[in-house]
């Protein structure tokens, strides 16, 4: 059975480049880079250039990049070793449609006796800045807003919310893992004091991330250990990983044009020929401002889990926020932030693509899906009483 | 990835008796689209009361409509006598087996069978007194009962896999527990379980092991946050205690006594264990 790979919103494939990258470091050049040694000496040397790469990719300075275990500590460490840094501080601000890697750190500080703001979107999935700014206090230790949506692709408006939060000189952190590789990212050029990637969103492996943090940005380290990473995050470097991710930030920055324009025509197709061949479907989130290659399609009167495993069977890989799939019982918090009606949440699909994908693959969804949901509509009840609502039954 | 029997995929992918039978003698229809999951079962009784067709149609997960296939797969042919007594576990067994985390689509089955028969027979679907526990998924108190009695049900995960109460935004939870609580006690005056002789502890030993597992896991929690609890006597399975500091007057100090102080000595010293508070 061929695999149609669609959800690399969840993960990606290592590039060949990066893997060929990264095995010699595994048997061959296995030096601690502290080491005084030559043997050491020269892993260091590789550990800076692949600093010097991330730095490249984000615009950034090499001393201003930590290299971390994946997209989660970097967001851990942004947030609670900045709020470590204004203890007296004890309020936070984010959206209501975070990874739970902030969503979480959010309640989790709320139980210890934080306030936190959790800023809402509209149907739209786009952040309300008024909110925003109102909830702005002196309280307020530090901002964390994502910079796209994992689930639907909406881009939030990353400089004017940096405009809002530091006119207040409040730090501001966002996690971009989603964006990177996505969208030109340039911390020269920004408001962003601390920015989260993943590893394995990029094609590097999982289990490596970085951290983007701002020379003069107030910091404690959440990992607590030797001096590695200048004393920011303590704990032996995951060598041949940071070299991974060092070559994938290349290899995202050569690619960052064909995201925008191969692959969003892509999306582009796959979703006019879904919403064409498929009544009763709607796209989430801001077609207008949203990641190129993302599509978040519901499917109403029809569950998620099934349209999956349905699709699965074909080997189409996607994704969905129906409660069944969210590991819970109720659909995904974005889609319920964004008012998402019932009869369409539970029938969300997200189809993310990468630049390992075809046109051909695109037909073989658009080909594969209509009849898929039909027949799942034939099954469920609602269906009929819907076409009988519409004179159709 | 859920971990679906081979079964449950076939009738998954291969549904057995979709649709509506042409004039209906009962409908049964529970769920809703905001629950996701809802299943309409419509059956054809025959003059012996017996059930000659049955087809449905569903809304929900693969498991939801596996168990749906299931359900009419095994009630043809049954007499509605018969058919009363099916339960959820019968339609998991039918399906080799569900994952916990999904058995509410069994309990769905067997609740749109129960709303069919009381439909054929012209009753409205068990107005007894009820209430509304869970308010986010609409579950009753009555099915919390029933379900934890024909499942051996014993903690709130359990209840929220099997009927989706507590599901939501978890404000019922206590209420779920206090059902558990009284509902099992009921079940072991119908049938008093043997003994558990796993641990069989003299009263010193018990003593010992709560005032060990109340220092060591217990107290330095509730202090992190300002409180402490006090051992004031254990009385067979019962365990008086005294919270004190910021918990004394904490409004979900009662909530803390039974998720937290009472499952970690249930955990640690025995299953039977019950705290009590003692106000001062």
């Amino acid at each position: 059975m061929k695999t149609v790979y669609v959800d690399n919103n969840a993960t990606t494939r290592v590039a060949p480049e990066v893997l060929e990258a990264m095995l010699p470091y595994f048997s061959e050049f296995y030096g601690n880079p502290s080491s005084m040694h030559f043997f050491g000496g020269q892993v260091q040397k590789k550990v800076n250039e692949a600093r010097e790469q991330a730095a490249d990719f984000l615009g950034a300075e090499p001393s201003e990049i930590v290299f971390t275990s994946c997209g989660t500590e970097s967001d851990n460490a942004a947030i609670l070793g900045t709020l470590d840094s204004y203890p007296e501080k004890r309020h936070f601000i984010t959206s209501r449609v975070e990874h739970p890697a902030v969503m979480n750190v959010s309640s989790h500080l709320s139980r210890k006796g934080y306030r936190t703001t959790e800023i809402s979107v509209d149907r739209e999935g786009r952040l309300d800045l008024d909110e925003l700014k109102e909830s702005i206090t002196d309280e307020t230790a530090l901002t964390s807003i994502m910079y796209a949506n994992n689930e639907t692709g909406v881009l939030f408006p990353i400089e004017e919310i940096g405009e809002i939060v530091k006119s207040s000189g409040i730090p501001f952190h966002t996690d971009g893992v989603q964006a990177a590789g996505k969208i030109p990212l340039n911390m020269k050029k920004s408001t962003v004091d601390l920015l989260s990637l993943s590893g394995h969103k990029l094609h590097a492996p999982k289990g490596v991330g970085v951290l983007y943090i701002r020379k003069g940005t107030k910091f404690s380290p959440f990992m607590i250990g030797g001096h590695q990473e200048k004393g920011r995050r303590g704990g032996t470097e995951n060598v041949p990983y940071i070299i991974g991710i060092g070559k994938a930030c290349e290899l995202a920055k050569k690619h960052l044009e064909e995201e925008n324009t191969r692959v969003r025509a892509l999306r582009d197709y796959l979703e006019v020929k879904i919403l064409e061949k498929v009544p009763n479907t709607l796209v989430n989130g801001d077609r207008n401002n949203r990641l190129p290659n993302t599509l978040n399609v519901s499917f109403e009167y029809v569950e998620g889990e099934s349209i999956l495993l349905l699709l699965s069977d074909l080997g189409i890989c996607a994704s969905s926020g129906s409660a069944c799939t969210s590991g819970s019982l109720e659909p995904s918090h974005v889609l319920r932030a964004m008012g998402v009606p019932f009869t369409a949440a539970h029938g969300s699909i997200r189809f993310s693509l990468s630049i390992y994908n075809t046109k051909e693959e695109m037909d073989y969804i658009i080909e594969h899906l209509p009849p898929i949901i039909q027949r799942l509509r034939d099954i469920s009840p609602f269906w009929k009483d819907y076409l009988k609502s519409q004179g159709k039954g | 990835m859920w971990d679906y029997t081979e079964k449950v995929k076939d009738h998954f992918l291969n549904p057995r008796n979709v649709g509506e039978v042409e004039n209906p003698d009962g409908i049964g229809e529970v769920g809703s689209l905001a629950c996701g999951d809802a299943l309409r079962l419509s059956i054809k009784v025959d003059e012996k009361k017996r059930i000659r067709d049955a087809k449905f149609k569903t809304f929900g997960c693969a498991s939801a409509i596996a168990s749906s296939s299931a359900l009419t797969e095994i009630i043809k042919g049954m007499t509605l006598e018969e058919a009363e007594k099916v339960t959820n576990q019968d339609i998991a067994n039918y399906l080799g087996g569900l994952p916990e985390e999904k058995m509410h689509c069994s309990v769905m089955g067997r609740e749109a069978l129960q709303a069919a028969i009381a439909n054929f027979r012209g009753q409205e679907v068990t107005k007894e007194d009820y209430e509304i526990v869970c308010k986010c998924f609409g579950v009753t108190d009555k099915d919390i009962e029933r379900a934890i009695k024909e499942n051996d049900l014993k903690t709130v995960e359990q209840v929220t896999y099997y009927t989706k109460a507590g599901g939501g935004c978890a404000q019922c939870h206590p209420k779920i527990e206090a059902i558990i609580e009284r509902v099992r006690k009921e079940m072991e005056r119908e049938s008093p379980p043997p003994k558990p002789d796993k641990r069989k502890l003299t009263n010193i030993q018990k003593i010992k092991l709560i005032e060990e597992t109340l220092g060591r896991e217990i107290i330095p929690a509730l202090k992190a946050d300002g409180g402490d609890l006090e051992l004031i006597d254990v009385d067979g399975s019962k365990v008086y205690v005294a919270l004190r500091g910021k918990c004394s007057f904490c409004p979900s100090s009662e909530f803390t006594l039974k998720q937290y102080v009472e499952s970690k000595l249930k955990e640690f010293v025995s299953d039977d264990i019950v705290v009590e508070e003692v106000k001062p």
